[in-house]
Formats: C-alpha cells, sequence, structure tokens
C-alpha cells in the first residue's frame, strides 16, 4: 500500500489538474458563445448567395462555355482534399475524428486510381496527415494565435485554390471539416466545391418557372466570374467557422469530461488515504497495547 | 408598398429594413430599385447605396463591391464589404486608393484582366474616398 506521503501528493496533483481542466471548460464555453455568433452572423450571406448561384447555374449551366469553376473539368482523375482541424488538441476526438475521415477518403480516392492532393487548413490536420501522406500535402494553413477567423484569412486560401483551378492543377475539390451540429455532437463532413453539387439537385425545382426569368447586368458569365470565387471563399470561411464553434464545443465537453474524472479520481484517492490513516493509527495502537501487555 | 431593403456582408446582416427607393452603385451605372422592379442580379462596383425613404435620400454606406438581386419585392446585397458613411474614415480610404494605385502601377500592362481587375480596385478606392469627404 502507498504511503501516506505519496498519497497526499497525488490527491494535490489530481486537484490541481482539475483545477485546469474545469478552466479550460469555462474559457472554451465562453469562446463558444462567440463562436456560435460568428456562425450564425455569416448564415445570412451564405443563404442568400446560395440563393443567387442556384438563380444563376440553372440559366449558364446549359451554354457550353461555363466556367469550371461550375461545371468542372469534366473529369475527377485529380482530386484536392481541404482538411480544417483546430489548431489545438485536448478537445476530444474532434481533430483526430477529421483526419481519420481524411485518411479515409485519401485510402478510397487512391483505391480507386485517381491522383490525390491535399490542403491543411489548422495544425492538427498536418501532424496527422503528415505521417502516412507527407507527399500529399501541397499546402498547409493555419491560424494559430487568432481569436477569430477573418474572412480576409479565407481569402488567401480560396485564391490559391482559385489559382490552381484556372491552371487546371485539379478535377474535383472537397473540404473535410466537423460540421456544427450540437455543442456535443459535430460530424466529421465531406463537403464539394468544384463542380459545385446543386447542379446535379436542381432538374426537380426547375419547373417552379417565374423566378428563373432574371435580367443580368452586366452579363451572366461576367457575374459568374465574379460571383464563382466568392463563393468558394464563403463556403470554405463557413467550414471554417462551423469548425471553429465545434472545436470549443468538443473542447467543452472533453474538459467537462476530464473534470468529473478527475473529481471521481480525488473521491477514491481520498478514500484510500482515510483507509490507509486509520490502518496506521489501528496498527500503531495495536503495538502499543501488546507492547504494554508484554510487560 | 415599400421594397425590402437588405445588406449583407460575409460576417453579418449588416441591415433589413423596408425602403421606398435604392440607389446602388451597378457596374454599368447607379440604379435605383423601387418596388416592383423587374428581377435582376446585377453585379456592383464600389460606391455608396442611398436609401430614399419619404422622398429624401436617408442613409448612405458604403460598398466595396458585390453583387445585387432585385426582385419585385425586395432587393439583396451582398456586399464584399459594407459601411456606413459616416464611419468611413478618410484616412483609411486614402491608404487604400494609395494602395490601389500602386498595384495599378506595377500591374502588368500586357495582362489585360489584371489590369481591369486593378482598375477597378481603384475605382472602389476613388469612391470610398470620395465617401469620406461626403460624410
Amino acid at each position: 500500500m502507498a504511503s501516506l506521503k505519496a498519497l497526499r501528493a497525488r490527491i494535490n496533483s489530481v486537484k490541481s489538474t482539475r483545477k485546469i481542466t474545469s478552466a479550460m471548460k469555462m474559457v472554451a464555453a465562453s469562446k463558444l458563445k462567440r463562436a456560435q455568433t460568428q456562425a450564425e452572423a455569416a448564415r445570412p450571406y451564405a443563404e442568400r448567395m446560395q440563393r443567387m448561384l442556384a438563380a444563376l447555374a440553372a440559366s449558364a449551366a446549359g451554354s457550353p462555355n461555363a466556367p469550371r469553376m461550375l461545371i468542372g473539368t469534366g473529369r475527377d482523375q485529380v482530386q484536392l482534399l481541404v482538411v480544417v482541424t483546430a489548431d489545438r488538441g485536448l478537445a476530444g476526438a474532434f481533430n483526430t475524428n477529421v483526419g481519420r475521415a481524411a485518411r479515409n477518403a485519401i485510402q478510397r480516392l487512391e483505391g480507386e486510381g485517381k491522383t490525390v492532393r491535399v490542403i491543411t487548413v489548422g495544425r492538427k490536420g498536418r501532424d496527422y496527415l503528415r505521417r502516412e501522406y507527407a507527399n500529399r500535402i501541397i499546402g498547409e494553413y493555419s491560424f494559430a494565435g487568432k481569436k477569430r477567423v477573418e474572412f480576409s484569412d479565407v481569402d488567401e486560401v480560396a485564391a490559391r485554390i482559385t489559382a490552381m483551378l484556372a491552371a487546371g492543377e485539379f478535377d474535383v475539390c472537397t473540404v473535410i471539416y466537423n460540421r456544427f451540429v450540437s455543442v456535443i455532437s459535430q460530424v466529421p463532413t465531406e463537403a464539394r466545391l468544384v463542380p459545385l453539387p446543386m447542379l446535379e439537385a436542381e432538374p426537380e425545382e426547375k419547373p417552379a418557372g417565374p423566378q428563373a426569368q432574371y435580367e443580368f447586368e452586366p452579363d451572366e458569365e461576367a457575374i459568374l466570374a465574379a460571383l464563382l470565387p466568392r463563393n468558394m471563399a464563403i463556403q470554405l470561411f463557413r467550414a471554417l467557422i462551423e469548425s471553429a464553434a465545434g472545436e470549443q464545443g468538443a473542447r467543452m465537453s472533453a474538459m467537462d469530461n476530464a473534470t468529473r474524472n478527475a473529481g471521481d479520481m480525488i473521491n477514491r484517492l481520498t478514500l484510500n488515504y482515510n483507509r490507509t490513516r486509520q490502518a496506521n493509527i489501528t496498527r500503531e495502537l495495536i503495538e502499543i497495547i501488546s507492547g504494554a501487555e508484554a510487560l | 408598398m415599400p421594397t425590402l431593403l437588405e445588406i449583407v456582408s460575409p460576417d453579418r446582416l449588416l441591415l433589413s429594413q423596408p425602403v421606398d427607393m435604392a440607389v446602388i452603385p451597378a457596374a454599368e451605372g447607379e440604379m435605383g430599385v423601387l418596388p416592383g422592379h423587374a428581377p435582376m442580379i446585377v453585379l456592383l462596383r464600389g460606391g455608396t447605396i442611398t436609401l430614399h425613404e419619404g422622398g429624401r435620400p436617408t442613409s448612405r454606406l458604403y460598398v466595396s463591391g458585390g453583387f445585387a438581386e432585385v426582385t419585385p419585392e425586395r432587393c439583396t446585397v451582398l456586399a464584399d464589404e459594407a459601411v456606413p458613411v459616416a464611419e468611413v474614415s478618410r484616412s483609411a480610404a486614402e491608404a487604400r486608393l494609395a494602395e490601389a494605385d500602386a498595384a495599378y502601377a506595377a500591374a502588368d500592362k500586357a495582362d489585360i484582366p489584371a489590369l481591369e481587375a486593378a482598375m477597378q480596385r481603384q475605382q472602389a478606392a476613388r469612391a470610398m474616398v470620395a465617401a469620406a469627404e461626403a460624410a
């Protein structure tokens, strides 16, 4: 049985761990609130953009010189994956889940004989994929140290992807990120950026009629040329802020668990400590009494 | 019946209110949007959006570019960046103009699309300076 001193030291160390985890939980909770507000504030723009894009896509998709960003290159040989994770750990399985989803996707695509390229956003995803797939990673971004994700940060990544598409360096682009479902649930999700998935879902709502008759100024192509890169940036931005909110949620519940576990452990150790102390007292008493009897 | 004007930027919904008329800086010239306007999707250049209520302009916002969707009931502006004219800072506007001028001067004169993009940025910055002056 451990000595009393060792037990006391152990209890103190678990107590300070509990203080840290509960503080981290509080911090995550307040950051979560902020991230959630940001995610909600960004929603109107994305929704309206989607609506506009649907109207435009319907009238432009048929034309033979529709932009590449809308219909893709017509092939699916080179696949670009954008993997969005957090920069910090201690958030439960948050980063690992995305990492695993990315790994599965890479294995699946390579199994089909496709070429895979990866851009990572966030340090943890890079660290995870670097071990096995270092040579597929062509770019890495990290916004560590930033209080919140700004739209201008995302622009940089989106500009890179746009340039790559223009140069024909990939055919299909997919983002893998943690979708924020609720504070305790984040689902790793794959979302396609290029070609736009809405085209395939289109036909059923086509006969809606009157709302399709937009006029365009200057013309459809000029608007699409400006709108599509914008849409790409918005989709990425959305993935990033959802992931940021998810990270805080995941950290909050991970730290909540850790705090609870630390509490349980303290209770167990305290019980153990008291028993040991009692045992020591009893033993000493027995020694004294039997010593006295021997006289 | 007024038309509903909505101005959204990537990080938030800036404004959503009924107005009698909105004048938006479309790529091919200012455009007044009244209730019952034909459905349109337009590209915006840098400039100011003016809200008209009760026959006079009530407030003005600077946008650096974006898109607008006009329907008979509604006018939705997706701005790259939107700021009420009163809050446009003169010095920031001038700094941006200087930057845009430099970028234009540095741009490859043979690369027409890049040149045009640089020119658009320049014009947006000029509009911003003008907005700051008007405020």
